[in-house]
């Protein structure tokens, strides 16, 4: 069963995101910010590129409400778990680029690790028993 | 400090964000639109799929600011600016706010000051008032003071005590102060030994009285009170060693008491020994206030314990005299029922503050509901705003936020207005005394006060902007966004807020005005009852006081009074004249003693019932108005003749004897070395301690008695004169006692009206505040249904004007308007009378010659109430009527 997960802030929310898909599930606060680590860590990106990174990884799963990207990583840079410089992008762009720290490729993999675990214990309950 | 430099870099930081926003929507448009779809299309999706902008910008923004405080100052100019741009409102809601809040303040600073703060004494919570009770003692029941102490009471208490670090007594009185300038009558208090160390009070300059200013014929001591050393010899420490002459007594002042200090709740001028002779003490004589100082640990229980304990020892002590048995007391069945002195002060004053506090609490309801009212209509006429603002993005905590502190900052507003207020009246209330309250030169308004009115801003802040933020600040459907009011009539939800809270103004209102007319009716009853005397306007009274060091012969200490009343009497304008020991209600310590009568048998180791007793010279009956029901005054040639007479009250006789006419002829007598005195005359009875209080059995000595206790050298003179109160008139009656004898002063110079009034000063107090109380309730209840039914018709507009297009009579819309308000006031009406009839209760003690569920006041006033909301709704009813239909279709 295809099971759509929409990816909200995490925060107290209300009618204006979209909302048409059959089935909608908030992530788990942390869910986005994870993600956004993970996608770091493979290369610095822009605001938009990330959001387009992530879009295309999930296949399209995850409806992520672009905006909800900036607060997320607002907070991330406050927790100077990324950083951030002005740039030039491949349009000729003037951004802001993104990159991982040392202490956020460290928190990611703890989250990651952490979630590991947490998804494994929910799948083996979730599991029909065959013995 | 990373904090300070997001401080300084955030303006930097969230231009950047907005940028950085703008670009990626910007790079998305770009994208689209070389996937091929229109610049347009591209533009709408973009914007969809990155979400509200403005909300996003603002949470971004969130995780770097110091957010409640950034949103409270933002909130605060919002609402500064909203409350500027609506003067009229602003100004109306501010003034409701401000008197309620005021008012409440003022009522709560004199709670605070008279009930709440400790005495001011170092460690006040030791003092304790050495009360007891004599339930045994037949009379002394109505004795509101209990039993006082015997100075052989305290010799035995001082002694023999375990639970006291001191122990004194005291009583009030007057003292002449003469060879500087005029002479002058001051208020003197007498203390033994104990008092002022029980206090603990510092001298300001000077000395205690130590127990050696306490040895009688030794030298003789005085201190003075601080305004009368700065009104006398101008704050100069040179008093100190001074002699004064007290009641014809030189004496040397040791030291000077402080500002604003009080022997419990006596103001004084000086403060003089009492420097008993113990050698020549009876067991009675119970005429002094015991205060002492309990040991650290040692419980109010405990002392009383001790003192029970020393009555024994007290008896077997002292004696009243050869052949006396001294544990006849034992029949008084004395208790000792010590409490705090705090208690003692205040008295009983405490109910009725409580009582106004809570009427002025429920005014402040009443404010509160026509300002939610007022906040209502407002935030309706706000909706659309506050629906974009939902629209673009506000969360419902932060619209929600917005409504309350605005009306949290009208509330503070309002308390500082009401503060302003308070202060005024509190001022008014203490220059003017009207309420004879104790403690009133302590009440004042001090940080608890501040605190209590910034608590009750917040409270009634939240309170009235509460109903108005949870109605309106729910994301709501779109229609209030799309259209507003038009097309509708008025939901029954929507007025629901506004209809509860007409009712229970309503209600409340009838609880005040309830409340009120009680104290109406109490306050005529009282004023109907026949105090013992008539006509007090034209009564005028004067105390003057002739100490023995000044006349030592009792005789002629009577002769000099009759000297007096004859000069008096002889002023231009006055009809009579007279003395007395004290008028009735002047408020000054009473005799009581048993009285004997020669037809009664008293079994052995019973004591007769204490009685009032006066002493008071031939003609003043007459000159008070007291009229005799039976026999005849007595005349001077009886007094100089020491003729055994005397009069009796009239509630006396018929205890005694059945009917005023028997006690004629019968002989009384208070102690056994007295003569046998005939009654020869039975006088009303007098309301001695006030209308509302019963009149005590009274007995009426003439001045001069065969072995009582002495010729009273302090009594009250009485003029019947139309001139009473007039300056002219005083003059005259100082130059005629002054023509007896130019040593004697004045003093307690007032009407028989200003005692009277005085006398009721508290019922007339509480009167008028419940009076205000109502009055305001009144004319805020009416506001409120006015209010709604204006309102309410202004919506209702469009379906009147549609009725009476279909041809509904005029008269039937107008019934139904009024039904509509009228259904709204009965509601508050039953729900009023059913709370008043409970609280009412709580205010009985106050009450006089009505009941707390008086019919007639509780009919009256929902009558009246019902009348004025009638009034409230016809008008706006009326106005219906007006509506011309095309004109109301043609909005549309």
């Amino acid at each position: 069963m295809a099971c759509v997960y929409y990816v909200a802030l995490g925060l107290e929310q209300h009618g204006m995101l979209l909302m048409t898909k059959q089935t909608q599930r908030d992530l788990f606060p942390g869910a986005l910010e994870m993600m956004i680590l993970r996608t770091l860590k493979r290369q610095p990106l822009h605001g938009y590129a990330l959001a387009q990174d992530i879009k295309r990884t999930s296949d399209d799963l995850l409806q992520i409400e672009e905006g909800s990207l900036y607060p997320a990583l607002q907070r991330l840079l406050k927790q100077e778990l990324v950083k951030a410089e002005w740039g030039t992008s491949s349009t000729n762009r003037r951004v802001r680029i993104y990159k991982l720290t040392p202490a956020g490729a460290k928190h990611l993999q703890r989250e990651v690790s952490s979630f590991e675990r947490m998804l494994e214990g929910i799948t083996r309950v979730l599991a029909p028993s065959e013995s | 400090m990373s904090w300070l430099r997001q401080l300084f870099w955030r303006g930097r930081l969230y231009r950047e964000l907005s940028e950085e926003i703008q670009s990626h929507i910007d790079e998305k448009i770009e994208e689209l639109v070389a996937d091929g779809l229109s610049r347009e299309e591209a533009t709408h999706i973009a914007r969809r799929e990155f979400g509200n902008i403005g909300l996003i910008e603002e949470k971004s923004r969130d995780v770097w600011a110091w957010l409640p405080v950034e949103d409270f100052f933002s909130d605060l100019r919002y609402g500064l600016r909203t409350l500027r741009k609506n003067p009229v409102f602003t100004t109306v809601t501010l003034l409701t706010i401000a008197i309620g809040i005021g008012a409440n303040t003022a009522v709560f600073t004199v709670l605070n000051s008279v009930l709440l703060k400790p005495l001011n004494y170092p460690k006040s919570e030791q003092v304790v008032s050495l009360h007891q009770v004599a339930p045994g003692a037949a009379g002394l029941a109505d004795f509101e003071n209990g039993l006082l102490l015997s100075p052989s009471m305290y010799f035995t208490y001082a002694d023999h005590n375990r639970s006291f670090q001191s122990l004194g007594v005291w009583i009030a009185g007057a003292a002449n102060v003469t060879g500087r300038a005029e002479p002058e009558q001051v208020r003197a208090v007498f203390v033994s030994d104990g008092v002022l160390q029980t206090l603990n009070v510092r001298p300001a300059i000077g000395r205690w009285l130590l127990q050696a200013d306490q040895v009688p014929h030794g030298p003789e001591r005085v201190m003075l009170s601080y305004s009368y050393w700065q009104k006398r010899f101008g704050g100069s420490s040179t008093v100190l060693g001074q002699n004064i002459m007290v009641d014809s007594q030189p004496r040397e002042v040791v030291g000077v008491m402080p500002k604003g200090f009080q022997v419990v709740d006596a103001d004084f001028d000086v403060i003089v020994p009492l420097a008993f002779e113990r050698g020549k003490l009876d067991l009675a004589g119970f005429e002094y206030h015991g205060i002492a100082r309990l040991k650290p640990d040692v419980t109010i229980e405990q002392a009383n314990a001790d003192i029970r304990r020393m009555l024994p020892i007290w008896m077997d002590s002292w004696s009243n005299g050869p052949g006396q048995d001294s544990h006849i007391y034992e029949t008084w069945k004395i208790t000792p029922t010590i409490r705090p002195l705090k208690q003692e002060v205040i008295g009983n004053i405490g109910e009725l503050l409580w009582v106004v506090m809570g009427t002025i609490g429920v005014v402040m309801l009443i404010a509160c509901a026509n300002v939610t009212n007022l906040l209502l209509v407002r935030v309706e006429a706000r909706q659309q705003e506050l629906a974009i603002r939902g629209a673009l993005g506000a969360g419902w905590t932060r619209i929600m936020r917005t409504l309350l502190v605005e009306s949290v900052m009208l509330a503070l507003l309002g308390g500082l207005l009401g503060i302003g207020l308070a202060y005024a009246a509190v001022r008014f209330l203490v220059a003017t005394d009207l309420s004879n309250l104790p403690r009133l030169n302590e009440i004042s308004l001090d940080a608890r006060a501040l605190g209590f009115t910034l608590l009750l801003s917040v409270l009634s802040g939240l309170l009235f902007g509460l109903i108005p933020a949870l109605k309106y600040a729910w994301p709501r459907s779109g229609s209030t966004l799309r259209s507003e009011g038009r097309t509708s009539s008025a939901s029954r939800e929507r007025h629901r807020a506004r209809n509860l809270l007409v009712a229970g103004q309503v209600a409340m209102a009838l609880v005040l005005l309830v409340s009120a007319g009680l104290m109406i009716r109490t306050f005529r009853a009282l004023r109907n009852v026949d105090p013992g005397f008539a006509d007090p306007q034209h009564l005028q009274l004067l105390r003057i006081s002739i100490p023995d060091s000044l006349v030592a012969e009792p005789q002629q200490v009577t002769r000099i009074q009759n000297e007096i009343v004859d000069q008096l009497a002889a002023i231009q304008g006055v009809k009579s004249a007279g003395f007395i020991t004290e008028m009735p209600m002047e408020g000054f310590d009473s005799d009581w003693d048993q009285i004997y009568a020669e037809d009664k048998v008293y079994p052995a180791g019973t004591i007769p019932p204490l009685r009032l007793y006066k002493h008071l010279s031939p003609g003043l009956l007459q000159t008070a108005g007291t009229r005799l029901i039976a026999g005849r005054d007595m005349t001077w040639a009886e007094v100089y003749a020491l003729r055994p007479v005397a009069m009796v009250s009239e509630s006396l006789a018929r205890e005694m004897w059945g009917t005023p006419s028997a006690a004629l002829g019968k002989y009384i007598r208070e102690i056994p070395r007295m003569p046998w005195h005939e009654v020869i005359g039975v006088v009303q009875d007098v309301r001695e301690r006030g209308v509302q209080e019963k009149a005590p059995e009274t007995v009426y000595w003439p001045p001069m008695v065969v072995g009582g206790f002495g010729t009273p050298r302090t009594v009250t003179f009485a003029i019947r004169s139309e001139r009473a109160g007039t300056e002219s008139f005083l003059s005259e009656i100082r130059q005629a006692v002054w023509s007896v004898n130019s040593n004697l002063p004045l003093a307690s110079v007032r009407t028989m009206q200003e005692v009277y009034d005085k006398s009721l000063a508290r019922t007339s107090f509480t009167l008028v505040m419940l009076g205000i109380a109502g009055a305001v309730a009144l004319a805020l209840g009416i506001i409120g249904i006015y209010g709604v039914m204006s309102y309410s018709v202004s919506q209702r507009k469009r379906e009147i004007g549609i009725r009476l297009a279909l041809g509904a009579q005029p008269k039937h819309v107008l019934q139904m308007i009024l039904k509509q308000g009228m259904a709204l006031a009965l509601v508050g009406v039953a729900i009023g009378v059913g709370a008043a009839f409970g609280l009412t209760r709580l205010m009985r003690n106050l009450l006089f010659g009505v009941t707390a569920h008086d019919p007639l006041t509780f009919a009256a006033v929902s009558v009246l109430l019902l009348l004025v909301a009638l009034l409230a709704c016809y008008i706006p009813g009326r106005r219906a009527l007006l509506v011309d239909p095309v004109v109301a279709l043609r909005y549309e």
